[in-house]
């Protein structure tokens, strides 16, 4: 499925400001977004380079020092902490670079958590099929790679039927193959539920997948680049 | 030497501690607690026994006693060449009734001799204030400070007594205590009451021909040597007095304030023994387990350090050092706190039974005991958890952890997981997998449960026996106790007397009970057939009448006896025709107070001989008409005393108030502690090592609430597993307490009321909730960027 072109996320004038000792360091300078329904964005930039604070921002984990952020017509810059868990709950799901998953639980059930928290989830299993373990549901954390926890951290993300993924480095702790397999999961997911997902890394390879490439630098989208037309994973190689 | 890496460590523990000051405050509470409660319970009884030894040798406290009629002070020197006495001393002893303005009940004063001539050298007091007697003065007297100090009685004031029938204005002139009177019961009662009853000290020279007592005693106290044969030297002593209406020697173990501070002190024993073990098990074990779970979460900062160049030995100091100081502060703080409780501990006893002098001893062994214990447990969790973390290479240390190892336990197995929803199989395989750890914590809070429990039943118990003795035992609204022995016929002029309902007279016959070689000295008393006054409390639902035939035994006495139902014992009346014969048991019953054998009013009139007489009655009156009927039978020569056992029940529920509010108040805070030290730290840990876990729940939507079920959930389980547990231990806790507080003079009934339950399961949840809530604001504190990155 290919991007509506509607704005899910739109962001104007984002300014973050961290105060440290005596110095104030921007953050953010400034910045205007707009996230479209359905695209895969890919967002590219050093450390420091704000990419990181923006997509805290733009999940509802951290506020702005100036500037507005709506999820369609709501405003998320005037929401309290519960209203933005309300919001990451019901509209967003993320994808961690240490996986994080719950070691107690299996792959099942580390999914069946958050489906639990939804209004209309999918099936845990068929969530994990989508990742390709469905042979491994019943497994622990302990007893899966990396590369598996990870999709079944995706599993989790988009089994609850996220409107939007922020993925932060989703590949950044795995070799390459096992990465490639994780992007082909993120971008199968994409294609075929139509979630907006939004990449977050340092990786300039991973940028040919996406419809749009957003370039940050000192707190600002230095460069928008739109692909004619995405490359699949197998192409990419870094 | 001072190295600049030593220095950059300390500061790494100095911040480390504050770091984990939630934690270490609670430990440090745990392990003061620990030590001052061994300071104050085992220390402040230690002090008792001393403070006891003490004043015994002071005032030459006497082994052997025996009351007499009347024998002429020749007689003395017979006694004196028993072999086996060391020293003899005779007194003239009386019991005599006080004009004592502002009570319903006469005043009862015992009046004892002390020598003409300088302070009595045997069986002595210690005088408080004033001095003794002047030797020619006719009025002067000291008396007990307790009495003393009931009726604000100065040296200087006055108290009216009537001495064989003449009344005298006294002089107080000194006040002064005594260990044979250091618990002081008025006749016929059972606890003290020092606003009516006092001792009197009066020279011999004034109070022996008051009472026709010149050149005689009627009570003797003996020294033994040591060594001496108690029984024998008794059987010698009862042979010299007899022909002098002796009333048969009893030994130091039978005197009754020497029983009721040993009984006492028994008591201080067991709890002195028990609290504190309880107390440093949990301090032990808090320490061991906090301390190891707490650097294991450091293991990326051994891995540092070690990387660094750092050897296992200094890493292991390090921590080391965290363990001293926890245990360290708290070892101080206790022993602070525990010196200065100990010596409230020891005043409050030692003021309860009139000790002169009172030191609390600091014992440096206690106190070496005690932090060797919590020291040592602290050392031990410390050096464990840096050993597991120091035995990593450190480019493994610095790794993130690999995720723990998890499998379905074996209540999963059973089939529980599949009805569990996911948060649930997270508490209970977290539960699962570390099966000790969770155990131990139960423990921990089961323990407050348990000292709850026993906290509580001392009410239960007492309430309940009181109820037993009072309510269905005792029956009288009044109780006459006659000065002499009168004709039966009293009875009518008592049932005359208007709001007088029921009437029915006792005998009370002092008697030997014998039984093979075991012997007692009780007063036999015989009630009336079919008495509605008395009655025999098997228990609650076994109310019997008095039988027809045979003795009825409390049971201590009966074991005393060795005895049963069935057998005989060997009843040597010590009074009148001094008759002997065999008498069977037809009852032994579990009462609570004193000892006592009962029989049938008819059977002993029949059994002692001699004219059938009263030594008091027991009254059943209108309400309204008992505090008139109190005043007018007071007034009559012949009564000796009346009582009402609506009063004492009084007296004794305001003294049990008193100490048991401290105890319990006491009871409350320590179990409250040990709950929240163990339920907090628990939650804590799971928070420093499930943290990261959580706070990515928190970011995938999970709502604080949620979150902290998640969290607080594995400490609900171990909260409610140990609830039942602790009840458990509080019974067995409480078994011990009724064990050790056996005596002739009161049992504790081993009863714990269901509200004893709820309440100590109530008091641990709140804890275990204040616990939660206070883990539950860091929750909202949880940083949710931090776990977007990868891990330190």
């Amino acid at each position: 499925m290919t991007n509506t072109g509607r704005a899910v996320l739109r962001a104007r004038g984002l300014s973050k400001v961290y105060r440290m000792g005596q110095v104030d360091v921007h953050a953010l300078r400034e910045v205007d977004l707009d996230l479209e329904g359905g695209e895969l964005l890919v967002l590219l930039g050093a450390s420091g380079s704000g990419k990181s604070t923006l997509l805290n921002i733009l999940g509802g984990l951290d506020r702005p020092s100036g500037g507005t952020v709506h999820y369609l017509d709501e405003e998320l810059t005037g929401l309290d902490d519960d209203d933005l868990t309300d919001y990451r709950r019901r509209h967003v799901g993320f994808v961690f670079q240490a996986y994080n998953l719950i070691p107690s639980l299996t792959a099942r059930e580390n999914v069946a958590l958050i489906t639990d928290i939804s209004s209309n989830p999918m099936d845990p299993a068929e969530a994990l099929g989508m990742v390709g373990l469905g042979d491994r549901v019943d497994h622990f954390p302990a007893q899966l790679s990396g590369g598996e926890q990870q999709r079944v951290a995706i599993a989790r993300a988009v089994a609850k039927r996220p409107d939007i993924l922020f993925c932060d480095e989703p590949t950044g702790a795995l070799d390459v193959e096992t990465g490639k397999k994780v992007l082909t999961v993120l971008d199968q997911v994409n294609r075929e539920t139509g979630t907006t997902t939004a990449i977050i890394t340092h990786n300039a390879a991973i940028a040919r997948m996406a419809d749009r490439v957003l370039h940050m630098s000192s707190g600002q989208i230095a460069e928008e680049v739109r692909n004619p037309s995405r490359a699949s994973v197998e192409e990419i190689e870094w | 030497m001072v190295s600049p890496s030593f220095r950059a460590l300390t500061w790494k523990l100095l911040r480390d501690l504050w770091h984990l000051r939630g934690q270490m405050f609670s430990i440090v509470l745990v392990v003061a607690t620990g030590v001052m409660t061994v300071l104050t319970m085992r220390g402040g009884y230690e002090s008792l026994l001393r403070s006891q030894a003490a004043y015994y040798s002071q005032t030459r406290f006497p082994d052997l006693w025996s009351s007499l009629e009347r024998a002429p002070r020749s007689v003395e020197s017979e006694l004196e060449e028993i072999p086996g006495v060391s020293a003899v001393a005779t007194r003239v002893n009386y019991m005599a009734r006080l004009d004592l303005p502002g009570l319903n009940v006469p005043g009862m004063g015992l009046f004892i001799s002390v020598p003409d001539h300088g302070a009595p050298e045997l069986g002595g007091i210690v005088i408080l204030s004033g001095r003794l007697p002047g030797a020619a003065s006719t009025d002067e007297v000291v008396i007990s400070r307790v009495f003393a100090d009931a009726r604000g009685l100065v040296l200087g004031d006055s108290v009216r007594a009537i001495l064989n029938g003449r009344a005298r204005d006294l002089r107080v002139v000194g006040t002064a205590v005594s260990p044979e009177h250091s618990y002081s019961v008025p006749p016929g009662a059972l606890y003290p009451d020092d606003e009516r009853y006092g001792v009197f000290w009066m020279r011999r020279g004034v109070l022996g021909p008051l009472y026709d007592m010149e050149g005689a005693f009627n009570e003797v106290v003996l020294d033994l040597a040591p060594g001496a044969d108690v029984d024998v030297v008794t059987a010698r002593v009862d042979a010299v007095l007899d022909p002098y209406g002796g009333r048969g020697a009893f030994p130091r173990a039978d005197q009754f304030s020497h029983l009721v501070l040993q009984g006492e002190l028994d008591q201080n024993r067991v709890m002195g023994t028990v609290i504190p073990a309880v107390f440093l098990s949990v301090a032990a074990f808090l320490l061991h387990i906090v301390l190891s779970r707490l650097i294991s979460t450091q293991r990326t900062q051994i891995g540092v350090l070690k990387a660094f160049g750092y050897t296992d030995r200094e890493v292991g100091r390090h921590y080391l050092a965290m363990a001293a100081v926890a245990s360290g502060l708290g070892t101080v703080l206790g022993a602070g706190a525990g010196v200065w409780l100990g010596g409230a501990y020891v005043r409050m006893y030692g003021t309860y039974f009139n000790f002169p002098a009172l030191n609390y001893d600091f014992s440096v062994t206690l106190l070496a005991t005690a932090s060797l214990v919590t020291l040592g447990s602290a050392a031990l969790g410390a050096l464990q958890g840096a050993r597991s973390a120091a035995r990593l290479p450190p480019a493994e240390a610095m790794r993130p952890e690999p995720p723990p190892s998890f499998e379905p336990g074996p209540f999963e197995r059973l089939g529980l997981g599949r009805v569990l929803p996911a948060a649930g199989r997270m508490i209970l395989r977290s539960l699962e997998r570390r099966p000790v750890r969770a155990l131990l914590s139960a423990l921990g809070v089961a323990f407050s449960v348990a000292i709850l429990v026993m906290g509580m039943f001392m009410f239960d118990g007492v309430t309940f026996m009181m109820d037993l003795q009072f309510r269905l035992a005792q029956r009288e609204d009044l109780q006459v106790a006659f000065r002499e022995p009168l004709d039966v016929v009293v009875r009518h002029e008592l049932a005359r007397m208007d709001g007088v309902t029921t009437v029915e007279l006792y005998r009370n016959e002092p008697a030997r009970l014998r039984a093979g070689h075991r012997e007692r000295e009780v007063g036999l008393q015989g009630f009336p057939m079919g008495s509605r006054l008395r009655r025999i409390v098997v228990d609650e639902d076994d109310i019997r009448p008095l039988p027809a035939e045979g003795l009825v035994l409390s049971q201590i006495l009966a074991e005393r006896l060795d005895v049963e139902v069935g057998d005989t014992v060997d009843v040597e009346f010590l009074e009148g025709r001094r008759a002997e014969v065999l008498v069977p048991i037809a009852a032994v019953v579990e009462d609570f107070i004193g000892v006592s054998a009962i029989l049938d009013r008819d059977a002993l009139d029949r059994l002692a001989g001699g004219p059938r007489t009263a030594s008091g009655a027991l009254l059943a009156v209108h309400a309204e008409a008992r505090d008139r009927l109190l005043e007018r039978i007071e007034e009559a020569p012949a009564v000796a005393s009346v009582q009402s056992p609506a009063m004492t029940l009084e007296t004794f529920q305001a003294q049990l108030a008193d100490s048991l509010f401290i105890a319990v108040g006491f009871l409350l805070g320590f179990a409250g502690l040990i709950a929240v030290a163990v339920i907090y730290n628990g939650a804590r840990i799971s928070l420093s090592e499930r943290g990261r876990e959580l706070a990515s729940l928190r970011v995938l939507g999970f709502r604080r609430q949620e979150v902290a079920v998640l969290l607080l959930g594995e400490q609900a389980v171990v909260t409610l597993l140990a609830i039942p547990a602790g009840w458990v231990l509080g019974y067995l806790f409480s078994l011990s307490v009724v064990d050790s507080v056996r005596t002739e003079t009161y049992r504790v009934a081993l009863v714990i009321s269901p509200r004893t339950y709820m309440i100590s399961a109530v008091i641990t949840v709140a804890a275990a909730v204040a616990s939660g809530w206070i883990v539950r604001r860091r929750i909202d504190h949880m940083d949710l960027v931090a776990v977007l990155k990868t891990r330190e």
